[in-house]
């Protein structure tokens, strides 16, 4: 081995490093054990904090690396979740984490036949595209009544316990909540793992500028259609774990609001950052939370509010936000 | 005698009635500097299209070292040895000047769709990127964002990811454009240090460096080949300087 290479240069630090685990990611595993042993009467509300950052990263992983712009990623969700609801409603299959892998499955499944006709488009079209995609499942969803039980959905799901021990109990969601948070855990691994791979790379040049990627030889559609297939298996298993934890289904797994929200959660958190996810995700639902306590009629208008102000001020999200300041504070401090 | 490493045959492209490129035949030899001038519209950049691979010819071939490129596709000929640079820079602008650059040599190597380990850990990705980073004297800047970089390093940039293709027949779109005269001679002296049996097409508007580059030119005009000869002949071809030479000709620093 020669003694000093080109990659041992200054400037190649960043990207070298860039993969490290730095000590602050351990903050969201801590602060969710800690929720955990301080709110137990709110697990079932982090449960569903949990299920909401989990599908933000889907998102995140093909609008914030990839430049898929999706407003129907509750496709992928709802299928997740009708995976899971038509699977042990009907005593076919009840062991959880095996129905979240056929829920990611089934997810990625429809994810790969739609992604090949809608990534040909970009934009307008594509958004609009997507939407499409959604509405037919949810309206496939509906009009299935025998299999699917139409718009009332499929009530009590008969889940078995997690490892054949933990039950899910709807009173108390301690095993809703933990369950939630090592599937988060295991999948957000595999997010980080994939954004700071060469695959991940490229979709970022594919985001920045995908006519040059065609011209230095990547093959765009292929990698595009990956990349959704597996944003569309990880909002399934989002879907999935909706459906576990709440014992139930209905077409709102389908629903434009559910996909326009996760996408605001991922404005508000900061797209692109792997993060962003969850902060966007505890910023939304405890903005929800507590403006729906003080005023029940009009809590909407304060989350309108923060969106005009982060599109004004912080395009990049709350976290962005964060880091200018904090790249502010460095710069100052270097130079006095 | 060798076969060319890259030649067209009768290649034309037809957009409606118009004829960008009308029967052109055309050849790149192992280590040819070679220019391609012409006014504006004159269908250089559509050529360089039909090269690459982006536009499929209403007529005529390309071959690449005598086979039959025609019908493959951009990305392939790309694997092939064809690489071109823009017109207008076409850089990754939120990204680090070593993750632009590192772009195209993961590409090259084979590992841009690999998933499971970090970029990071590709220490041959990296050396690569970091010696073409050298070379051009960009490695001090590597870790900054290329949106940040002046112009000039910004057009040096477009080049060097092409360069980290490690082509064999490299198509420049005028790639000086733009760049304050002051800064220029960055942008050609990295032409010069090209590796000299790469086959380099040149289209530029600048004299000067068609004239301090170029051992062969090609004059386009309406879509057809108008002339070809050395920088001397051209220059002194009378029809050439009635039609394109014409301001050049007057202007005594070109003599």
């Amino acid at each position: 081995m020669s003694a000093v290479s080109p990659a041992d240069h200054p400037g190649a630090r960043a990207l070298v490093t860039r993969h490290h685990w730095r000590w602050w990611e351990a903050l969201p595993w801590l602060v969710g054990i800690g929720f955990y042993l301080a709110f137990p009467d709110y697990l079932g509300f982090g449960a569903e904090l949990l299920t909401m950052i989990l599908f933000a990263l889907s998102l995140d992983l093909a609008l914030g690396y990839a430049g898929i712009i999706t407003l129907g990623h509750a496709a992928f969700f709802g299928a997740g979740a009708y995976t899971v609801g038509m699977l042990s409603y009907y005593g076919l299959w009840t062991e959880p984490i095996t129905l979240l892998l056929l829920a990611a499955l089934g997810a990625a499944v429809i994810g790969v036949l739609s992604g090949f006709v809608l990534l040909r488009t970009r934009g307008l079209t594509l958004l609009m595209l997507t939407l499409c995609t959604m509405a037919l499942l949810q309206e496939s969803a509906n009009m299935a009544r025998a299999y699917t039980g139409g718009f009332d959905g499929l009530p009590s799901l008969p889940i078995a316990p997690v490892f054949g021990k933990f039950e899910f109990n709807p009173l108390y969601a301690d095993t809703q909540y933990l369950y939630s948070l090592g599937v988060l855990a295991l999948c957000f691994v595999l997010v980080r793992t994939l954004i700071y791979s060469p695959f991940g790379q490229s979709l970022t040049g594919i985001r920045e500028n995908p006519l040059r990627m065609h011209a230095i030889g990547a093959p765009v559609r292929k990698r595009l259609v990956v990349c959704y297939a597996i944003s569309a298996a990880l909002a399934g298993i989002a879907g999935g774990l909706w459906a576990e934890t709440n014992a139930y289904v209905n077409l709102s797994a389908f629903d434009l609001d559910r996909a326009a929200t996760v996408f605001i959660v991922l404005i508000l958190g900061g797209y692109g950052r792997l993060y962003g996810a969850f902060v966007g995700a505890i910023a939304y639902m405890v903005l929800e939370h507590f403006l729906a306590k003080l005023y029940p009629t009009a809590w909407q208008l304060g989350l309108g509010l923060m969106l005009v102000l982060i599109a004004l001020f912080a395009r990049n999200g709350i976290l962005g936000f964060v880091e200018a300041l904090w790249q502010r504070h460095a710069t100052r401090r270097k130079t006095p | 005698m060798t076969e060319p490493r890259l030649q067209t045959q009768g290649l034309s492209r037809h957009f409606g009635a118009l004829k960008a490129v009308q029967n052109i035949d055309f050849a790149l030899d192992a280590g040819a500097r070679h220019a391609l001038i012409g006014p504006n519209g004159a269908g250089k950049t559509t050529f360089i299209n039909l090269l690459t691979g982006v536009l499929a010819p209403s007529q005529g071939r390309v071959l690449l070292s005598g086979r039959d490129i025609t019908a493959t596709g951009q990305a392939e000929r790309v694997k092939l040895g064809v690489a071109r640079t823009f017109q207008i820079n076409r850089l990754f602008r939120g990204l680090s000047v070593l993750e632009n650059v590192s772009m195209s040599v993961a590409e090259r190597r084979g590992v841009a769709s690999s998933m499971l380990s970090a970029i990071g850990r590709r220490s041959d990705v990296i050396a690569d990127s970091m010696q073409l980073l050298e070379t051009l004297k960009l490695a001090d800047v590597a870790s900054h964002r290329v949106s940040e970089l002046p112009y000039g390093r910004q057009r040096l940039i477009e080049l060097a990811i092409t360069i980290g293709l490690k082509p064999n027949v490299l198509l420049l779109d005028e790639p000086a454009a733009g760049v304050p005269s002051a800064e220029s001679h960055i942008i050609l002296d990295a032409i010069d240090g090209l590796p000299k049996d790469i086959a380099v097409l040149i289209i530029e508007h600048d004299m000067d460096v068609v004239f301090r580059f170029a051992k062969r030119v090609t004059v386009m005009v309406g879509g057809a080949i108008f002339a070809e000869g050395t920088p001397r002949e051209i220059e002194a071809n009378p029809e050439v300087r009635a039609v394109y030479l014409g301001q050049a000709a007057q202007n005594p620093t070109h003599g």
